[in-house]
């Protein structure tokens, strides 16, 4: 170790968010947002023009990052959605220009931002073995000395022959990693690729990428599995708002980006623009605790949970939707303070404020976020998505350990087993 | 910088080049030397290419065959039988297939190198390579389809008892020009397409009227001999002309025609890459 083999200099990529927006425009899409656009401004309401963004607006995706890489080091990349992580390894694997600065990199570059492009439905596991392999660099000779290694790693080797299009979501998966696996490139640019698929093959994944990581290659790592992160990387780059917000060891760099999760959850949300609704009732603030007088911010399974929401200002009739999802946008658990339950309370002291209270929290561990909407009399008041986030840690569901990566779905319920006796 | 890097590099044994990442100039070289790097992934697109083509469709390979077959019919019904159109002495079925078969790999390579882009967006926004390949890769798998179609030509040929003169020989020249228009105007067509999807309804309506601009129902004995050099500048005029004078040997002879016919369709395919690597540092971010 020791060699610089990344080096940034003042990266920079910019969007225009009009030119990006507006670049399939047709003739045929003019026409129709013509027709309906009188039926849109009834539904949404006059004031929703107020977000319109001015015409050829541009956005830094990143700007002004520099660091440096050395050969051997392993340094993952994390950040919000939309600090520019993905740009970045874009840059790095030239499949988007920069807009300013530089990098350089010296040695052969393999780049995962997903796996198993190229691969076509209608060729068999074989076929496509050979095309995502060439489309990712390797050469012919290459692919056939890696054949066997390939299709092995994969566990396919009995539908080899068949078309891809009949394979499971499981089988097309580990087909699509077992060539990216055997890439063998100097320099490794990852992208949340082991964010897909069940807890078997996520551990295969991470079994190949520790071992890839323990043979001196350098690693850049895309992930929003802290734990992945933790386990994989020495070095931590927090990436925020598209600039180097922390360099530093993973582990520090992973608090302050949790630290920095907890900060924004207790903004003042009248601050954002992205939002709907008639804006008579608005959302101000939302905590996530554990509950209790001195609650964590961090839930764990198993354990309770209380969302407060703050509003604006109190009226009549007023109800909350709130919605969890993971972090791949599924929708998980709907909340709705309009259908009552006998249990519900009305609180004189609470001000405005609304409080759902969970017994035992039942989602995995892993990071979700909410979208919350305020509604009364039968009118959208107030409407956002990603109001907060939160992160739930490992914890007990009667008893159980709930583990992270301990299998399939984000939801665990309360059970128990009937066994024979052995 | 790059000297330190290059000289860190040399410890470490192993010769890397180092890559350098920058924003480009606006016009920016052809970079041909890597397109040569990246030869078997072109290889396997082309394979990819005509493999699929084969396996969705239920006719398969027969549909090359199909398309100039059906033309040529409808073409010798109507204005064979009906307008009486001259055809330079041959029969009209002939003289018009012999033109259909180099006018289809044509119209085919430059309707599927127009959508060659947009088609394969997910490749271009998670992998590098030179974007050149993909719509070269859509072009050259015509090839396949040609050979097919050329086979039947031939067929017709016998049925008719016309042999194939020597100048057979000059045939891959004028296929080699049609492959050089159609992907000439397949760059311009393909890489505006990625920012204007107006292009995909456009190209038809191209193709329809470079049809009837091309020699291809009519001989173009029908024209003025002045008007014949301007003619030429549609470069499938002589490859239309050039088909039937290498294998039926009309006296329609390659002179200064093929001159200006070649001459346009470099022009064509020097502009339209260049374009193309003009327009491609922002493909991925719009496609």
């Amino acid at each position: 170790m020791g060699e610089v083999v990344i080096r940034l200099e003042g990266l920079g990529k910019k969007f225009s968010i009009n030119n990006r927006q507006e670049s399939y425009k047709t003739l045929r899409d003019t026409l129709a947002s013509a027709a309906t656009k009188p039926f849109r401004r009834v539904k949404s309401g006059a004031r929703m023009d107020g977000n319109h963004r001015e015409a050829n607006q541009t956005i830094w995706a990143l700007r002004d990052v520099s660091f440096e890489v050395k050969q051997g080091e392993v340094v993952g990349l994390i950040g919000r959605n939309g600090a520019g992580k993905s740009t970045l390894l874009k840059i790095l694997s030239r499949v988007t220009e920069p807009s300013e600065g530089r990098a350089q990199i010296c040695g052969k570059v393999g780049s995962l931002l997903e796996v198993g492009v190229g691969f076509h439905p209608e060729l068999t596991g074989r076929e496509n073995i050979f095309l995502n392999g060439a489309i990712m660099g390797m050469k012919r000779l290459e692919i056939e000395r890696k054949f066997d290694g390939i299709v092995a790693f994969a566990e396919i080797d009995k539908f080899i022959d068949t078309p891809v299009k009949h394979y499971s979501s499981g089988m097309y998966l580990r087909l699509a990693f077992a060539v990216a696996a055997h890439l063998e490139p100097e320099i490794l640019l990852v992208d949340e690729v082991l964010a897909v698929g069940d807890a078997a093959f996520q551990k295969k994944c991470m079994g190949k990428m520790e071992e890839v990581a323990g043979e001196g290659r350098t690693v850049l790592f895309v992930s929003h599995n802290m734990a992945a992160v933790q386990a994989l990387c020495q070095r931590g780059i927090l990436l925020h708002n598209g600039t180097v917000y922390t360099d530093t060891t993973a582990s520090a760099a992973i608090g302050t980006y949790l630290q920095m999760i907890e900060q924004t959850q207790s903004l003042n949300l009248l601050e954002r623009a992205d939002r709907r609704g008639e804006g008579a009732v608005k959302l101000s603030k939302v905590e996530i605790s554990t509950g209790g007088d001195n609650g964590s911010r961090i839930l764990a399974t198993g354990r309770p949970a209380r969302f407060v929401f703050h509003t604006t200002r109190l009226q009549a009739d007023v109800s909350f939707v709130f919605t969890i999802y993971d972090h791949f946008g599924q929708p998980l658990a709907s909340f709705n303070s309009a259908i009552h339950s006998p249990e519900d309370l009305r609180d004189p002291q609470l001000g405005e404020r609304f409080i759902c209270q969970l017994d035992e929290l039942s989602l995995t561990p892993g990071r979700y976020r909410i979208n919350v909407a305020i509604w009364s009399d039968g009118v959208l008041q107030d409407h956002m998505e990603g109001a907060s986030f939160f992160e739930v840690e490992q914890g007990v569901i009667n008893g159980r350990p709930i583990i992270r990566g301990g299998g399939s779905g984000r939801v665990c319920m309360h059970h128990r087993w009937i066994m024979p006796e052995s | 910088m790059v000297s330190q890097l290059a000289s860190n590099s040399v410890q470490v044994k192993r010769q890397s080049p180092i890559l350098n990442i920058e924003p480009s100039n606006s016009w920016v070289s052809l970079k041909l030397g890597e397109l040569w790097q990246y030869r078997e992934l072109l290889y396997f697109l082309i394979w990819r290419d005509i493999k699929v083509r084969y396996k969705q469709t239920a006719l398969g390979a027969a549909w090359a065959i199909i398309q100039p077959l059906f033309s040529m019919l409808i073409f010798s019904l109507f204005f064979g039988r009906l307008a009486k159109m001259p055809s330079d002495g041959l029969p009209y079925p002939l003289f018009s297939l012999a033109a259909l078969v180099p006018w289809t790999f044509f119209a085919n390579g430059l309707n599927q190198s127009s959508n060659s882009l947009v088609a394969s967006a997910n490749l271009l926004k998670k992998v590098y390579f030179p974007r050149l390949v993909i719509p070269i890769a859509t072009v050259l798998a015509g090839v396949i389809d040609f050979a097919l179609s050329f086979i039947v030509l031939l067929g017709l040929m016998a049925f008719y008892g016309i042999a194939p003169t020597i100048n057979l020989l000059w045939m891959p020249l004028f296929l080699l020009l049609a492959l050089v228009t159609s992907l000439g105007v397949g760059l311009w067509m393909s890489a505006l397409n990625v920012k204007y999807r107006d292009v995909r309804y456009i190209v038809p309506f191209i193709i329809q009227v470079w049809m009837f601009s091309t020699p291809i129902v009519y001989p173009s004995s029908l024209l003025p001999a002045t008007w014949r050099t301007v003619y030429g500048l549609n470069p499938m005029v002589g490859v239309v002309e050039g088909f039937r004078w290498a294998l039926l040997g009309t006296n329609t002879a390659p002179g200064f025609m093929i001159g200006v016919s070649s001459a346009a369709a470099l022009l064509i395919l020097t502009s339209g890459a260049f374009y193309f690597r003009h327009m491609e540092k922002s493909f991925a971010d719009i496609v």
